[in-house]
């Protein structure tokens, strides 16, 4: 099995996407580094309109890397408050640092307790190695 | 070889076929034929067609008789580019891949507008699709179009939104025949789609049309049947237009009773993404050397399946390769002087027209290559006009009754100053 | 020189090998490379009649001589693999040789120069080859009715699930889903969404197949249809077609073939004999009418009896007097598709085609492409992984799996065939089988030919073994070697602009 960064300190999705609660009440979201790996150089990144309502598992953007395209759902409820509009101009971030300038969008969580189903690093971990 | 492929006869190749569902007798078809009697077959066929290289030909409507230079089809008969296909491996697809580049360029400037796709299939499902693209872009769901579109482009764009279920709505021609601007757009209305010069021949006021359409928070889409007017007419995409569409067929390629012609679409770059078909782009090689590769390929069905921008997969390729070495041996200069030959064909012919008693000019607007004629008895001018030797335009009844017996007539620099008299003394009845 | 290959076709890159700029690069005002004739009638004032409306710029086009341009299309047209420089296997695309004879037929004034708005009376060889054509696809589908409107395979899937929508429509009980097996092309599932149908994947079996019981799980009365592919594309035939058939029409459904791999049945097997209800032809695979670099082709649609109210309009039909006419009068017609009578200059290539070689010639086809395909599958069992070892149809498809411990992918091996003088096959596809290597050789090759394509692809086996890097810097010997994509994706450059505008 590949070596896969996954910081102990966020919270994962069955879809590969993690979730960082920021001091401020929202959430910061973007892909692991599992997916940026499975999708190879990212070239484009379709963002959601901050101010957009979601539902916990709503495809709500993708990222495209040259043959494929991976849709991105949102790991919580809650509304979008902004989005890495840096993204736009250099989609290869999400390569070289997916849990830092690779950020893709953050969140203000309407259901908390959603958050706690969400999967630590080792059951992640396990979700990975059990599809490989 | 049958023995090393584990077979032991050529029956045994179709094992995996259940043997009710083998057909055990020949197809009904006709025995093979040698070369030398299909070539007879398929001459005796084409024999029984009228056509432009044996006629005067006025019969526009969608579908242009244009010279075509030599080299045109001298160039696109190369097998390598004949017998090649999609350029999915661009290392050994350089030749069609730099040619699209090309084309998408050409198509740029003609249109005004910064980004071309790699062809579709004709103007009527290049018009259909510019208007899908534009209920994805504003999510609504109603197009509303033109009575000056082809009435053909306008049955296959009612053909495809009715698989959608989205709502189509035709604004009709002022006395004129050009395209009032609908002071009426509702706020569900994804795209107004206007045809330049429209189907009976007039130029259209595109500017107010794209004004109303974004009034409205729609887009305008600007569709052509006869894409020499590009060279004449002020671009698209310099009037508002956010889309332009059609056919290219004029652009070298033979009329072939009606395809394989050359659809188009161009677009304002913010609609990139949602552009359907193939596109080309620019790159470089692992030594740094440019070079081109299908790109942007997350938009189509081979990877975004039932999510893609269409389902188109093969496009026109040879017909694009037809359009852009035409483009090429035509120049800038060329072309803007072939439409400019082809207008005054038609003033020639208008003219004349306007001093024959019993024809007329039933609209007033102004015109590039093709005009509506009043006649006193369509079919029986048609007939007059067949046996002096010309194909003599469309009857309009069934497109344009409110004309009254009314022909559309076109003129191209294949028509000469004596044919176009000759065709206008036989449309008259005058001997 | 490492990269040199060891054996296989001729070399992809000898002779002469030209640097050619953008035709822009090369433009020199005032050239031109046609010459008007002249005008013989009154010059006008364009601005006086078109005032605003006229355009002021001159269109941004080149400007060369003739010589200039046919230099640079004769130098970009030596940059192409073509079926007529040697084998192109790429699977699903059927790229058969496209005989000379359709090229002049073709190129006939009575055809070329043919106006599709002409009164029927006056182009009856057309009408005749049309109705013609009509009844040869009827025949070789086993279906009873055909339209020749769809101008590609995925128009044709587009009308015939437009007639399916607007049959359940008709029956008063529309239905909301099309059910797609895994390994089919992605014009499926976009044909589907373009009607507004959901999609739902069905998993084929372990051994290739859709298997009944599958369907029958996915199967209720919000189907409309079922679309399969057979030979699916793996190059298995779908062996329990009729059971899937019947599973579908139990439950008031309709079945859906895509007819992209028809070659492998000419003559041997017909889908309408099995059940299907519907399907398309591309006469650019199965037919011989030439891929043109991506299309023009032609994709005319077979249906039984029950959607034949739902064709396309105009129809072609012969009077009682033997004359051909357009017919409109169809009420629950899906309506037109196409601004003329669809790629009419496609199909007459195609009835060609099958005039050329009959019943038994057609069969021949299928046998040869069969044929072929095994006899390719036999000689590279063993030193490369097939992910299903069974007897194929027209193409089979291997995976780079044997290969995976030197490192080496698909894509590497592809690129290596070019090295070889091979158009590489379909690669990544079908999605079920990963590092998929799709080969389909058709009936256009010789045992010669089939033998060095199967030794090189050996010798490929084992260059990437001995020497994992030649195949991931391949390839060597094109005039481009390999091309970023990521690139071109990330900074889309989509049209050449002057020096000074981009600065």
């Amino acid at each position: 099995m590949a070596e896969y960064q996954l910081p102990e300190t966020l919270r994962y999705t069955r879809e590969d996407e993690w979730l960082r609660p920021a001091e401020d009440g929202s959430a910061v979201v973007g892909i692991t580094d599992y997916a940026q790996q499975q999708l190879g150089d990212v070239v484009f990144v379709e963002l959601p309109e901050p101010g957009a309502v979601l539902q916990q598992g709503e495809a709500c953007g993708a990222i495209e890397s040259v043959k494929t395209v991976a849709e991105l759902f949102a790991p919580v409820s809650g509304e979008v408050a902004r989005c890495n509009q840096e993204l736009a101009q250099r989609p290869e971030a999400v390569n070289e640092d997916c849990y830092g300038g690779g950020w893709i969008l953050a969140m203000v969580p309407s259901q908390p307790a959603e958050l706690d189903g969400l999967l630590d690093a080792a059951a992640y971990a396990q979700h990975i190695a059990d599809r490989e | 070889m049958l023995r090393r492929a584990g077979c032991s006869s050529l029956d045994e190749l179709f094992q995996c076929i259940p043997p009710p569902l083998r057909r055990a007798g020949a197809l009904n078809l006709p025995e093979a034929g040698s070369e030398q009697e299909v070539l007879a077959r398929l001459e005796a066929l084409a024999a029984r067609n009228e056509n432009a290289a044996a006629m005067d030909c006025f019969l526009g409507a969608g579908c242009y008789a244009h010279f075509l230079p030599s080299a045109v089809d001298a160039l696109v008969s190369r097998a390598e580019f004949t017998t090649s296909y999609t350029p999915y491996q661009a290392e050994i697809s350089q030749g069609t891949l730099q040619a699209v580049f090309e084309w998408q360029t050409m198509l740029c400037g003609l249109t005004g507008l910064e980004v071309a796709n790699a062809s579709l299939y004709d103007g009527a499902s290049a018009t259909a699709e510019a208007a899908l693209m534009a209920l994805r872009i504003t999510r609504r769901r109603k197009v509303v179009a033109s009575a000056g579109l082809h009435p053909h482009t306008l049955q296959v764009l009612r053909t495809y939104l009715r698989a959608l279920g989205a709502e189509l709505r035709v604004l009709p021609a002022a006395a004129d025949g050009r395209t009032a601007a609908p002071a009426d757009l509702c706020d569900d209305t994804a795209c107004l789609v206007v045809q330049q010069p429209g189907f009976l021949g007039v130029v259209e006021e595109i500017a107010p049309l794209a004004q109303a359409a974004h009034a409205a928070g729609a887009l305008c889409i600007a569709t052509h049947s006869e894409a020499l007017a590009l060279a004449l007419l002020r671009a698209p995409g310099a009037l508002g237009a956010d889309i332009a569409c059609g056919e290219a067929q004029s652009f070298g390629v033979p009329m072939s009773f009606g395809g394989p012609h050359l659809g188009f679409l161009a677009a304002r770059r913010e609609f990139l993404r949602q552009m359907p078909g193939r596109l080309v782009g620019q790159t470089e090689d692992s030594t740094g050397k440019r070079g081109f590769v299908l790109t942007l390929a997350t938009r189509e069905q081979h990877i975004r399946r039932e999510r893609a921008t269409s389902n188109v997969c093969t496009n026109q390729g040879l017909c694009l390769l037809m359009a852009t070495i035409y483009l090429s041996l035509l120049g800038r200069r060329g072309l803007a002087e072939l439409a400019r030959l082809n207008l005054a064909k038609a003033e020639f012919a208008k003219s004349l027209v306007r001093r024959t008693p019993g024809l007329s000019l039933p609209l007033s607007a102004p015109t590039f290559n093709e005009f509506a004629v009043g006649v006193p008895d369509a079919a029986a001018a048609l007939a007059r006009a067949r046996d002096a030797g010309c194909i003599g335009g469309l009857d309009l009844a069934p497109f344009a009754p409110q004309l009254g017996p009314a022909l559309l007539i076109c003129t191209t620099e294949l028509c000469s100053r004596a044919a176009i008299e000759r065709l206008v003394a036989a449309l008259a009845g005058v001997q | 020189m490492s990269g040199a290959p060891q054996g296989g076709a001729a070399n992809a890159a000898g002779g002469l090998a030209y640097e050619e700029p953008l035709i822009f690069e090369q433009s020199r005002p005032g050239r031109r490379g046609a010459e008007l004739p002249r005008c013989d009638v009154p010059e006008v004032d364009a601005a006086a009649l078109l005032g605003e409306n006229l355009r002021e710029d001159l269109p941004a086009l080149p400007e060369l001589s003739e010589v200039e341009v046919v230099r640079h299309f004769t130098r970009l047209s030596t940059w192409n693999a073509a079926v007529d420089l040697g084998l192109y296997p790429l699977g699903s695309c059927t790229m058969k040789y496209n005989p000379k004879l359709n090229e002049r037929v073709a190129r006939l004034p009575g055809f070329a120069w043919a106006h599709p708005l002409s009164p029927a009376a006056e182009v009856q060889g057309l009408l005749e080859l049309c109705f013609e054509l009509e009844g040869f696809l009827a025949e070789i589908s086993g279906m009873d009715c055909v339209t020749l409107q769809p101008a590609a395979g995925a128009q044709g899937e587009l009308a015939g699930l437009m007639m399916i929508r607007a049959h359940f429509e008709q029956r008063g009980e529309p239905r909301s889903k099309v059910l797609v097996p895994d390994t089919a092309h992605g014009t499926n599932p976009a044909s589907a969404a373009l009607n507004g149908y959901q999609v739902q994947t069905v998993a084929s079996g372990a051994d290739g197949v859709l298997h009944p019981g599958a369907l029958k799980a996915a199967m209720d009365e919000t189907v409309a249809a079922l679309m399969i592919t057979n030979p699916n594309t793996l190059g298995l035939f779908e062996d329990h077609i009729a059971e899937l058939c019947e599973i579908v029409h139990a439950q008031g459904g309709l079945v859906y073939g895509d007819g992209a791999n028809l070659n492998a049945l000419l003559g041997v097997a017909r889908p309408g004999d099995m059940g299907l209800d519907v399907m398309h032809m591309n006469l650019h695979k199965t037919f011989s009418t030439p891929h043109g670099g991506g299309g023009p082709g032609a994709g005319p649609v077979a249906v039984k009896r029950v959607l034949a109210p739902y064709l396309p309009t105009p129809r072609v039909q012969r009077g009682p007097d033997g004359r051909f006419a357009w017919r409109d009068d169809a009420p629950h017609s899906i309506g037109r598709l196409h601004g003329g009578h669809g790629n009419v200059g496609m199909l007459l290539r195609a009835y060609a085609y099958i005039l050329s070689l009959g019943a038994a010639g057609l069969r021949r086809c299928a046998e040869a492409a069969v044929l072929n395909a095994n006899y390719l599958l036999a000689r590279l069992r063993g030193a490369w992984h097939l992910p299903y070892d069974r007897p194929v149809m027209h193409e089979c498809v291997l995976s780079d799996r044997a290969l995976q411990a030197s490192g080496v992918s698909t894509l590497d091996v592809a690129k290596r065939l070019i090295d070889h003088g091979y158009h590489p096959p379909t690669i990544y596809f079908p999605l079920t089988v990963p590092g998929a290597l799709m080969i389909e050789p058709t009936e256009s090759e010789s045992l010669e030919g089939l033998d060095r394509f199967a030794d090189t692809l050996l010798q490929i086996a084992e260059e990437a073994r001995r020497d994992p890097a030649l195949l991931h810097g391949a390839p060597h010997r094109t005039r481009h070697r390999r091309l970023d994509e990521t690139r071109a994706a990330r900074k889309p450059v989509l049209r050449w602009t002057p020096q000074e505008e981009s600065a």
